[in-house]
């Protein structure tokens, strides 16, 4: 078949892409239909629950379980002993101690042992008789104290090769990157900021715990049911953990009530199935709030000490940021990608970051929406917002003339295709909200961020039913819309009505590997593989019309949902429809279908402009947010409403990461508001209307031009807010979040 | 332990069921009487998402014993449509994008239904007061709140 | 000859160079003949890097062309939330 040459043209008129019908999930999440996690029963169904360390750093000497398993209607009870199957791969080896403590409990609420039991009740009591015998040890939550020579150490033998000798061993990494010369540009400054940022540890605060549902049989085959962002990492890591074939082990994804990046590794998984293995009875476990608190994923907290250098015209000459997060007990926190993104929106001669990975007594840190860059970003961007207004220059104008643009060799290395960052500057000095007035107490604040995005291994299969509809299957749980987009993009390629193709996520047992959903992937990468997947259908039904027709299936095309004859000898044959070329598949060859595997490598990068509008109660501290303005890149907004939402609910994470969300250790070590009267995510009276201003700088390295849009807009909120903020309080706010004691006492020593 | 013998209503419907003394009423509703619409995010009244209606008035699930359902009238989001036609709350939040993973959404559509009914001309400051307590992370609110006010708008034009 | 560009600490285990020749004409052979050439990167690539090939980045795919005048760059292994 001869492709459609209009498809390839990113200029051409889009019928489906781009506009706004209804998502194909929809009824099913207004009506109540719509099965999550912990909506899940089988029959004969077991209940499991967790005992969990009340330490933050202890040594366990034993575990007297027969207690427990002597109550009537406790079928299991497991410790780390049942997983006595040697786990190869370190990083696979700290989610198992993760999932289930082995020598030491490492932080508060870490996994000693779980039970599976006939019902809550008698569950919540059997744990209660586990006799677990503890050697409290010293311990450190703090990133900066445990960085210290004589700081409580975790592990020994952890830290790997990029690590100089002498330091603590709770330091397990070192990363660095930048090129030119920082003294040699800082001295060419006519002003230079010196400072320590430092942001405290967030949840990602998804409304739906961690939830699953177990069930292993004597023949060693398995079925789980969970809420996950990736059902195939899921299967990968519990086969490993358990010593199971992957084939053996289907995973079903549920739908999912929110991740953001928390869903992207296994907490309750492995225990569940090893419950349900040792009780012969399948197993479901629901965490509670405080236990998605304590013990699931949450980020890095973050110590930042930036260098930059300005001259007065508001040129950037070298910029220098040294970053340190603590990641849990576990090496792993995103300080690489903090390190960076830190600098990535700016085109600088002289630039360099150094980051440092640290352990502490807390639990292991799981992605959070652009995992280090918002911590990275607010430390860089506070400064040349300091730097822009100790000159009287505008902050705008000052991000424009250092913007990265095409051609422009990025902080972390590679030179830049086309981006959007100037568009988003641009667009954003020119809004009406950049020049609106602002009362008393009131100051406004702008920043700038930046995200990767990735594509990775990607499974699309695509059907054409006898009736000429279509069901694409794809392997990615849907967090925000991602049906609608792939049904949109299916029925673009093929020429067929938006209603006319229908998009179900399958389980593990039906697609070839799948990447987890992240890095804002699914729209680029699954996308494009049901790009593909629909073109792979249409040269089939193309070859089957031409066989229809006589003619050579060069002098086939597909146009307007058809395949028609083309060129100069393929005769006068009038265009044959999906539908038709359908409804008679089976006498010309059977079943039509189209399918594409690929790992989808060449993500583009993504960058936004946020501006926001507080205002500051000077009796209280307290900070209201006014107005909230996203500017961002996405490529091509395949279904806008989804875009505007990525947009505005990244915002609303970093609005509350900025102003009133923290993890709280005392100093017992022991996390002190593990649910959401005390740690307070942005309820609606908080937050004003979030307006979306979205841009369109095609992708080259996707059919239709799209980039990834989840997690860009969560970089900047948190500088832009403090930067608001500390033109309102008159005085430069350096350590989040802006809780109303931390801006009474900033107020207070003017 | 001997179980409690509950006699209640479910949206209209007469409904029955045996539960221990402490089971919450969100727990019968998902466990025993087969509602899973109501969803617990907290367990502790923060997040809304497990909000009824007992007897007209809006409550935490998670925060009343299902023995108390006894004599009473409970509403839940499986009741909002009348056969296949959405309540216009539901039909507003579709076409507004007012949801992006949907876990939150039983809890708001029926807050913002009780919100409705009591004040069919909200502004927007009252809506977001109402809807406080109704934790969402994924939308950040305004395409809830534009629902919510469209929906009401839509109400008052029918009546 | 490939002109690689090496992230700062991963120069330290290329002598301090920031910027080496490799004779590559895929990614895998790059990855290879760094590996050969500088032992003590190995760790760092076993962990796993993305590499960043005229301004696109790719992870893992082997056989993905570089030109002689590709611009090629080693970075930290990218991930996501």
């Amino acid at each position: 078949m001869a492709l459609d040459s209009k498809q390839d043209d990113r200029t051409h008129q889009f019928k489906v892409v781009g506009t706004r019908p209804p998502r194909p999930d929809g009824i099913d999440k207004v009506t109540g239909r719509a099965r999550f996690g912990a909506d899940m029963t089988a029959p004969g169904m077991l209940t499991g629950r967790i005992l969990r360390s009340p330490h933050p750093h202890a040594r366990i000497t034993s575990i007297d379980s027969s207690e427990a398993e002597a109550l009537p209607g406790v079928h299991a009870v497991v410790t780390r002993a049942d997983f006595a199957h040697a786990v190869a791969d370190a990083a696979t080896a700290d989610v198992l101690d993760n999932c289930m403590a082995g020598d030491k409990a490492l932080y508060d609420g870490h996994a000693v042992a779980a039970v599976a039991a006939s019902s809550p009740a008698i569950a919540r009591k059997a744990l209660k008789l586990i006799k677990v015998d503890y050697e409290p040890l010293p311990h450190v939550t703090d990133v900066d104290a445990a960085m210290q020579p004589d700081a409580p150490a975790l592990h020994e033998g952890r830290a790997n090769e990029t690590v100089p000798a002498g330091l603590s061993p709770n330091v397990v990494a070192r990363c660095a990157f930048g090129h030119g010369d920082i003294e040699a540009g800082l001295a060419q400054a006519d002003r230079i900021v010196e400072r320590t940022y430092r942001t405290e540890a967030t949840h990602q605060g998804y409304i739906e715990p961690h939830a699953c549902l177990a069930s292993v049989g004597p023949d060693g085959q398995a079925d789980l049911w969970c809420c996950t962002q990736g059902h195939y990492m899921v299967r990968n890591t519990c086969a490993e953990i358990l010593g199971m074939d992957q084939g053996q082990l289907r995973v079903t994804a549920s739908e999912i009530g929110g991740g953001f990046g928390g869903k992207t590794t296994v907490f309750l998984e492995p225990v569940a199935l090893m419950l349900s293995k040792k009780a012969g009875r399948p197993v479901k476990m629901v965490m509670s709030r405080s236990e998605v608190l304590r013990a699931s994923g949450p980020t890095a907290s973050s110590s930042v000490d930036v260098r930059i250098g300005m001259t007065k015209e508001g040129r950037i000459t070298a910029g220098f940021a040294e970053l340190r997060y603590q990641g849990g007990a576990y090496p792993g926190s995103p300080v690489d990608m903090g390190a960076m993104a830190a600098f990535a929106p700016y085109d600088l001669e002289n630039v360099k970051t150094v980051g440092w990975d640290v352990v502490t007594n807390r639990p292991k840190a799981a992605a959070y929406r652009a995992p280090g860059a918002p911590m990275a970003a607010f430390a860089v961007e506070s400064a040349i917002d300091e730097l822009a207004k100790g000159f009287g220059l505008d902050p705008l104008e000052v991000r424009l003339k250092n913007a990265a643009r095409e051609g422009t060799r990025a902080s972390y290395g590679p030179t830049y295709p086309a981006i959007g960052l100037e568009a988003t500057l641009r667009t954003a000095r020119d809004h009406p909200h950049w020049s609106a007035p602002l009362g008393p107490n009131q100051g406004r604040g702008v920043a700038c961020g930046f995200w990767f995005n990735f594509g990775g291994d990607t499974c699309v299969t695509l059907n054409i039913t006898p009736d000429g509809t279509v069901t694409v299957t794809e392997g990615n749980p849907d967090i925000g819309g991602s049906r609608a987009s792939m049904s949109m993009m299916a029925a673009e390629e093929l020429g067929i009505p938006y209603d006319k193709v229908r998009t179900v996520i399958a389980d593990t047992g039906t697609l070839g590997q799948n990447e987890v959903t992240d890095g804002s992937r699914v729209t680029f990468a699954v996308g494009l593989a049901t790009i593909e997947a629909a073109r792979a259908a249409k040269r089939e039904m193309c070859r089957r019309a031409a066989q229809i027709w006589g003619i050579e299936e060069e002098a086939v095309v597909w146009e307007d949902g058809a395949a028609r004859p083309a060129g100069p000898n393929a005769g006068t044959h009038p265009p044959m429809s999906l539908a038709e070329i359908a409804a008679i598949a089976s006498n010309t060859g059977g079943p039509i279908a189209g399918h594409h595997e690929v790992n989808a490598e060449g993500a583009g990068v993504s960058f936004a402009t946020h501006m926001v509008d507080t205002e500051v109660d000077p009796e209280t501290g307290a900070v209201k947010i006014l107005r909230y303005t996203v500017f961002q890149d996405a490529g091509k907004a395949v279904h806008p409403d989804y875009v505007e939402g990525q947009f505005q609910g990244g915002a609303a994470q970093g609005i509350g990461w900025a102003l009133n969300e923290e993890y709280i250790y005392g100093a017992d070590g022991v996390l002190q508001n593990p649910g959401f009267l005390d740690y307070r995510i942005p309820v609606a009276s908080d937050l004003p209307m979030i307006e979306p201003v979205i841009l369109e700088i095609p992708n080259p390295g996707h059919p239709y031009g799209v980039r990834g849009v989840g997690e860009t807009s969560i970089v900047p909120p948190l500088a832009a807010i403090a930067n608001a903020v500390s033109e309102a309080a008159g005085v430069r706010l350096t350590h989040l979040p802006l809780s109303p004691p931390k801006v009474l006492d900033a107020l207070k020593s003017k | 332990m001997s179980s409690i013998h509950v006699t209640t209503t479910l949206n209209g419907d007469p409904a029955e069921f045996l539960c221990e003394a402490e089971e919450t009423l969100l727990d019968v509703l998902r466990d025993r009487l087969g509602h899973t619409g109501a969803k617990e995010g907290c367990g502790t009244g923060d997040c809304g998402a497990c909000s009824v209606v007992v007897d007209g008035r809006l409550v935490c699930a998670c925060l009343m014993l299902g023995a108390e359902a006894a004599g009473r009238s409970i509403e839940t989001v499986e009741g909002m449509a009348e056969g296949d036609k959405l309540h216009p709350l539901q039909r507003k939040f579709l076409d507004h994008a007012a949801l992006q993973c949907g876990i939150c959404t039983p809890g708001l559509l029926v807050a913002a239904k009780s919100l409705l009914e009591r004040e069919p001309d909200p502004d927007e400051e009252q809506v977001r007061y109402w809807l406080a307590g109704n934790l969402c992370r994924c939308t950040g609110y305004d395409k809830i709140i534009r629902a919510v006010l469209d929906a009401a708008a839509e109400m008052r034009e029918a009546s | 000859m490939v002109q690689v560009k090496i992230f700062g600490s991963l120069a330290a285990a290329a002598d301090d160079q920031t910027e080496v020749e490799i004779e590559a004409r895929t990614l895998r052979e790059l990855l290879d003949g760094l590996a050969a050439r500088y032992p003590a990167m190995q760790p760092q690539l076993e962990r796993g890097v993305s590499v960043a090939i005229d301004g696109r980045v790719y992870n893992d795919s082997w056989f993905t062309p570089i030109e002689p005048d590709s611009e090629v760059v080693l970075l930290s292994r990218l991930k996501g939330g």
